[in-house]
């Protein structure tokens, strides 16, 4: 992964406080999985930030290395990897997806 | 690029053995896979590690040979 890939994605891990990288966008998901994540946010009525790798092949790979993850969707929440599709789902679950989201000062429906 | 299920849970086997995994083939195409994984190792390991724990047994095959593969992992 080259330098402006890195910090293309630390920028939009900064500059939101909850990120999605996705495949396609909160609107229009192209994959299963991300539109799966989108959904529980959408339900939790979280203002959060689609990023969608589709649209460039160096983010599509970096994110991977990045975050040393080989999924797509990931989601970060003030800067922390939370997880894939898999985590994300069982988090919602059990609750917990709430709880880090209270804990993180993110505001969602209660 | 399809995976076969045998070829999944021996790798996973290979890496943590005493893993109790169940998979499905959830669209009966070789692709996408359901696995839910116990084992002892996972105590006292975050979610993430844990899933990592089983991405790393499959050798770079997640994401790749594999498109899907949903995990669940539970400590013994």
């Amino acid at each position: 992964m080259d330098d402006s890939t890195k910090n293309l994605i630390q920028s939009h891990i900064d500059a939101n406080e909850v990120c999605l990288f996705m495949k396609g966008t909160p609107d229009a998901p192209q994959c299963g999985f991300s539109m799966a994540v989108s959904n529980m946010l959408k339900i939790l009525e979280v203002n959060y930030k689609g990023i969608n790798v589709l649209e460039s092949q160096p983010l599509r790979e970096g994110i991977k290395e990045f975050s040393d993850w080989p999924t797509i969707p990931q989601i970060y929440i003030k800067g922390e990897f939370v997880g894939g599709c898999d985590i994300v789902k069982e988090m919602y679950e059990n609750g917990e997806l709430k709880k880090i989201l209270g804990d993180k000062g993110i505001n969602f429906k209660k | 690029m399809a995976m076969d299920i045998k070829e999944v849970e021996t790798l996973i086997k290979e890496a943590l053995p005493d893993a109790i995994i169940e998979i499905q083939d959830l669209a009966g195409d070789s692709n996408h896979y359901s696995a839910t994984i116990t084992s002892s190792k996972f105590s006292g390991k975050s979610k993430i590690e844990q899933h990592k724990m089983v991405y790393n047994s499959l050798k770079g095959k997640m994401g790749n040979e594999l498109h899907a593969l949903a995990i669940k992992t539970k400590e013994q």
